[in-house]
């Protein structure tokens, strides 16, 4: 693919470069050194914290005008050197995408944001309106040209970002984390529609991910591999997926090559590794992966303990809004320790849910029970002392500036003495992994830490069901384990019943005994996880992609993919990482 | 919220709706001027009529705007009133003339003129509120900075405008989702508790949206900085509206307007049209 | 986040998100008084914020436009109250120029120029241009404008006295270095 490009110059070139921010201690990029041919589509792979930002900001002249610090060795872009270069003129050569797509959407409709960069550089406004409207074609995007922001899925907003970036006819095209705020269905789609516009168009694509098994999809020719600020491994992903560095740096492997593995295949005999469409597998290597998998002891089903949370032929309209989020007819109940996942698109109505559980709403009719207890005399407040509700963003939650003190709101609230606030939150720190730090601002934490204190905040108040909205968003495979170890053992050894609004497939299969799909207001299945990720219509209601797990399982000559699934995660559950 | 609710700006084919909203801007600001400034009752009249007829022209739908009306309405009552408690002879000093028809308790005695005076008044509600309501629900919120920028308001300042109508459905979400997670952990902002203790509270919800937007503000500025706002002197606008005929003709009549409202403080001698003398 | 003065572009982002969280704040989150035009608002405190972070241009502009666009959104424009919020901005970002809360400082001096600072903008804003604007425009009875600007004047100060040195110092504590601190 790559093969008649190296003779070309490269267009990006790193050159043994250092680089320390004003603000840190220590050298994020220690002398990091690569080149890009024109046209290439390179993904930059990473846990966080690696620097694989920072690469990208020396690209596109964040570093050093945004983001001033010290810079050793030549960053050179198109000819350019980085360090002596303005952002403006470095966007001329770099298009880039922040991960942020509410951030990066500036403009009142989706044709104002294509246009922006235009207007910018005083483009008339008749060749703005064909450039607007040929990219908007091009993107699949023209009939929502006077929608605004609010109005759009995360994958439209995604693809208007696109848009705008490609209206200047830019030679590199820099995407920082696209995956971040996608479901699996739009990251699928944004992958391919990124495949297949640098491969029409000549683009040099540089990606900033931290998800390999997704970002593969856009078939990159080179994966460089960024640890600790070093560049760990510059090669191609079946190089990459043959060695051992992902599992070195705690990045996830795609979950068809852990089967394999797992199988006893050799993964080194295969000729291409990557997006599993592309590797062949013979007859006899499939008929390996499924006595493997026949091996495994099928789990009980462990019983219900009793109902504590029942909801109740639940109808709910919005008055005020468009009426895009109403529930018709919703009943479940979730027994005491369960951990459900909640699954459908934006505006299916997994959050109204969530809102009508916790009393933020009310329905218009029906019942929730929480503890056998009618929810709809009790005030937020009350309802909140059985049910905590984690939301997805923790600076929506975070009101106090210090730790103890943003914990213990929630009591002092309440009114409650100070020693047994002292003690309640101590507990809820310890449990919570935050007690050494709970003398801290809350400003010097991680963002993972900060979703903790949500968590204790919550946990303070004693509740026995928790509802989280997308707990592991945006964090990379090492914060995502630790924080569903952190979910599950609150699950067991505190007895909470856990809920949770997920777009994440690994989630629901790895930690989750039952799922709930909603889609367009109605409760579309209420199954294990397993048989959802192998039911194709209820996978595209809920916006799911399939799994390179399920593709291996569906060509299984005799095992159904749904019992692959389940005997593949039973399995994973049990192999110590 | 959806944004009918937030903006008002409805799509219609009219009149109104045709005009560029910069036309629609310099005749909001001009007549309003002239509207605020003058006191003379049949200049006043006569604005008012026309502007509820550009009012019923605009077609703005009923139940968009009950509850505004309603506002407002309840609004000039209670500033009529208080205009009346404060200085109930007002108008008396004003037309230097003094008609009592009626003697009430203690210095509140019901005068023409003061009557007169809290009419004109009345007035000139009725003649500003329309023409900002038709300004609010015809002009295509996409238009507006092009228009501050056509007027002579720098592009960057005008941007900033545009901003604030893109983010307020955001911080909105955001707004009423921090307000719920406080309110789950028993945030009570009902007249339940001393005041000094609501406005102290009041922080645990401003203090999220404050970070929160902080965010958003380093974000946003990046992604525009990435494409290049700010480059330039100047700027073009992708939903700038050219004037056309009927925009000249439309400021043609506002100029009018402005000119027989200043004519008559030459008339007058005078902000004040006075029947009393 | 650094602690160099913000940029022109973060400045003006900055006014036109301040505005749309003034609007937002001055439309869900404010105690009415029951005297026309005033009421206790959350917005001011905000303000005084935002104008010490941003520097007075931006706060009067994010006075104006954000007060502007409630007024247009609520009720007709009251212009002269709408010029008091942009003046308000102003005054609070001068006292801003005094102060070194970027940096993460808020002494308790500090508290008190701040304190001063502010009563004197309010009152300037709000019980001398309103008023001196509302004659001028509106020719409304001097008595009642003065009255009511001074009643605005002093509800904001408590406003801002309290809401806004706590929100002020609860910012300064995020911007202090986190170099100090240890686990215990």
């Amino acid at each position: 693919m790559m093969k008649q490009r190296q003779t070309l110059q490269p267009i990006i070139q790193f050159n043994h470069v250092h680089f320390q921010y004003d603000s840190q201690a220590e050298k994020n990029l220690i002398d990091v050194h690569f080149d890009v041919h024109p046209g290439e589509t390179i993904l930059i792979i990473g846990p966080s914290g690696s620097g694989k930002s920072t690469i990208a900001r020396c690209i596109n002249g964040q570093i050093p005008n945004t983001h001033p610090g010290k810079l050793e060795g030549t960053v050179t872009v198109n000819g350019r050197d980085v360090y002596s270069s303005s952002i403006f003129d470095l966007s001329l050569d770099v298009g880039t995408v922040l991960q942020d797509t509410d951030g990066q959407f500036v403009g009142l409709t989706v044709a104002e944001d294509i246009a922006f960069a235009l207007e910018n550089d005083c483009v008339e406004q008749t060749e703005m309106r064909a450039k607007v409207e040929g990219w908007s074609r091009r993107l699949e995007i023209e009939h929502l040209l006077e929608r605004m922001p609010h109005q759009l899925s995360g994958g439209q907003k995604q693809r208007v970002s696109i848009s705008g970036i490609l209206v200047n006819d830019i030679p590199i095209l820099l995407l920082d984390e696209p995956l971040a705020n996608l479901d699996p269905a739009a990251g699928a789609e944004t992958m391919e529609l990124i495949k297949s516009i640098s491969k029409q168009h000549q683009y040099t694509t540089i990606i900033v991910e931290h998800r390999l098994e997704e970002a593969l999809l856009a078939d990159v020719d080179r994966v460089l591999v960024i640890n600790d600020g070093r560049l760990v491994a510059d090669t191609t992903p079946t190089k990459l997926l043959k060695s051992n560095v992902l599992s070195e740096i705690g990045v996830r492997e795609p979950l068809y090559l852990n089967a394999m593995k797992y199988a006893g295949l050799d993964v080194s005999s295969f000729p291409v590794l990557g997006n599993f469409m592309d590797v062949s597998l013979s007859d006899r290597q499939l008929v390996q992966i499924e006595e493997w998998a026949r091996s495994i002891p099928k789990s009980e089903k462990p019983e219900g303990k009793g109902a504590v949370l029942e909801v109740e032929n639940i109808d709910f309209s919005y008055t005020e809004s468009a009426g895009a989020k109403t529930l018709s007819n919703i009943s479940f109940s979730i027994q005491n320790g369960d951990m459900v996942s909640i699954v459908g698109t934006n505006g299916a109505g997994k959050s109204t849910l969530a809102k009508l559980i916790c009393g933020f709403v009310q329905p218009t009719s029906g019942n929730i029970r929480i503890d056998n207890q009618e929810t709809s005399r009790l005030s937020i407040k009350e309802i909140a002392d059985h049910v905590g509700f984690i939301m997805q963003n923790p600076n929506h939650m975070i009101s106090k500036t210090m730790i103890y003190d943003e914990v213990a709101l929630g009591l002092v609230n309440r009114g409650w003495p100070e020693d047994q606030i002292r003690e309640r939150v101590y507990e809820a720190l310890r449990i919570c992994g935050l007690y050494p730090f709970r003398n801290w601002p809350i400003s010097a934490l991680s963002y993972g830490q900060k979703r903790r204190v949500t968590i204790a905040s919550i946990l303070v108040l004693d509740p026995k069901i928790l509802i989280l909205d997308e707990p592991t968003a945006g964090q990379d495979y090492a914060h995502y384990t630790e924080m569903m170890a952190f979910i599950q053992k609150l699950n067991v050894e505190n007895d909470m019943t856990i809920l949770m609004i997920t777009h994440d497939m690994h989630l629901m299969q790895e930690y989750t005994n039952r799922t709930l799909v909603f889609d367009a207001g109605k409760l579309l299945a209420d199954t294990e996880p397993s048989a959802v990720f192998s039911n194709p219509e209820l996978i595209q209601a809920a916006h799911l992609a399939e799994t390179s797990l399920y593709q291996l399982g569906k060509l299984l000559p005799s095992m159904p993919a749904k019992d692959f699934i389940s005997r593949f995660m039973q399995y994973d559950r049990e192999v110590p990482r | 919220m959806s944004p009918a609710n937030t903006f008002g700006y409805v799509a219609n084919d009219t009149v109104i709706h045709r005009l560029s909203g910069s036309t629609k801007l310099i005749a909001f600001i001009a007549l309003s001027l002239i509207v605020m400034t003058s006191y003379d009752t049949r200049f006043l009249i006569g604005v008012m009529i026309f502007s509820l007829y550009l009012f019923y022209l605009a077609q703005i739908p009923w139940k968009n705007i009950r509850i505004l009306i309603y506002f407002v309405l309840a609004f000039s009552v209670l500033n009529l009133l208080t205009i009346y408690l404060f200085e109930p002879e007002y108008g008396v000093q004003l037309y230097e003339s003094r008609t009592v028809l009626a003697e009430g308790i203690g210095r509140y005695t019901l005068t023409a003129e003061q009557l007169f005076y809290e009419l004109n008044v009345a007035i000139k509600y009725f003649s500003t509120i329309p023409l900002a309501l038709i300004f609010v629900f015809t002009t295509d919120p996409s238009e507006f900075a092009s228009s501050l920028n056509r007027i002579g308001v720098s592009y960057r300042i005008s941007y900033a405008v545009s901003l604030a109508l893109r983010y307020i459905p955001d911080i909105q979400d955001s707004f009423f989702e921090i307000r719920q997670a406080q309110q789950a952990r028993g945030l009570e902002m009902s007249r339940k508790t001393s005041l000094v203790n609501r406005i102290t509270r009041s922080a645990q919800i401003i203090m999220p949206l404050i970070f929160n937007s902080l965010n958003r503000i380093e974000v946003v500025s990046q992604a525009m900085e990435l494409r290049r706002f700010g480059r330039n002197k100047n700027r073009t606008w992708y939903r700038y509206r050219p004037f056309a005929s009927k925009d000249i003709a439309a400021l043609a009549l506002v100029v009018g307007i402005v000119l027989i409202g200043m004519y008559l403080f030459y008339v007058n001698g005078g902000r004040f049209y006075n029947p009393f003398q | 986040m650094n602690n160099n003065k913000p940029s022109s572009i973060t400045t003006l982002v900055a006014v036109g998100i301040g505005a749309a969280v003034f609007f937002v704040l001055g439309r869900f989150l404010s105690i009415p008084s029951g005297v026309p035009n005033t009421s206790f608002e959350t917005t001011y405190p905000f303000l005084a914020l935002m104008s010490i972070v941003f520097g007075p241009v931006a706060g009067a502009l994010i006075g104006l436009i954000g007060h502007a666009i409630k007024d247009l959104l609520t009720y007709g424009l009251w212009w002269s109250w709408v010029l008091s919020s942009g003046v308000t901005g102003f005054g609070y970002g001068l006292i801003g120029k005094r102060l070194r809360v970027r940096s993460g400082e808020f002494s308790k001096k500090d508290i008190v120029v701040f304190n001063v600072g502010q009563v004197v903008t309010n009152l300037v804003a709000w019980a001398v241009v309103a008023p001196v604007l509302d004659i001028l425009i509106y020719s409304e009875p001097a008595n009642k404008v003065f009255f009511q600007g001074i009643v605005s004047a002093g509800m904001n100060s408590v406003a801002v006295g309290v809401l806004g040195t706590l929100l002020i110092a609860a910012y300064t504590k995020t911007r202090t270095k986190t170099a100090s601190l240890s686990k215990e």
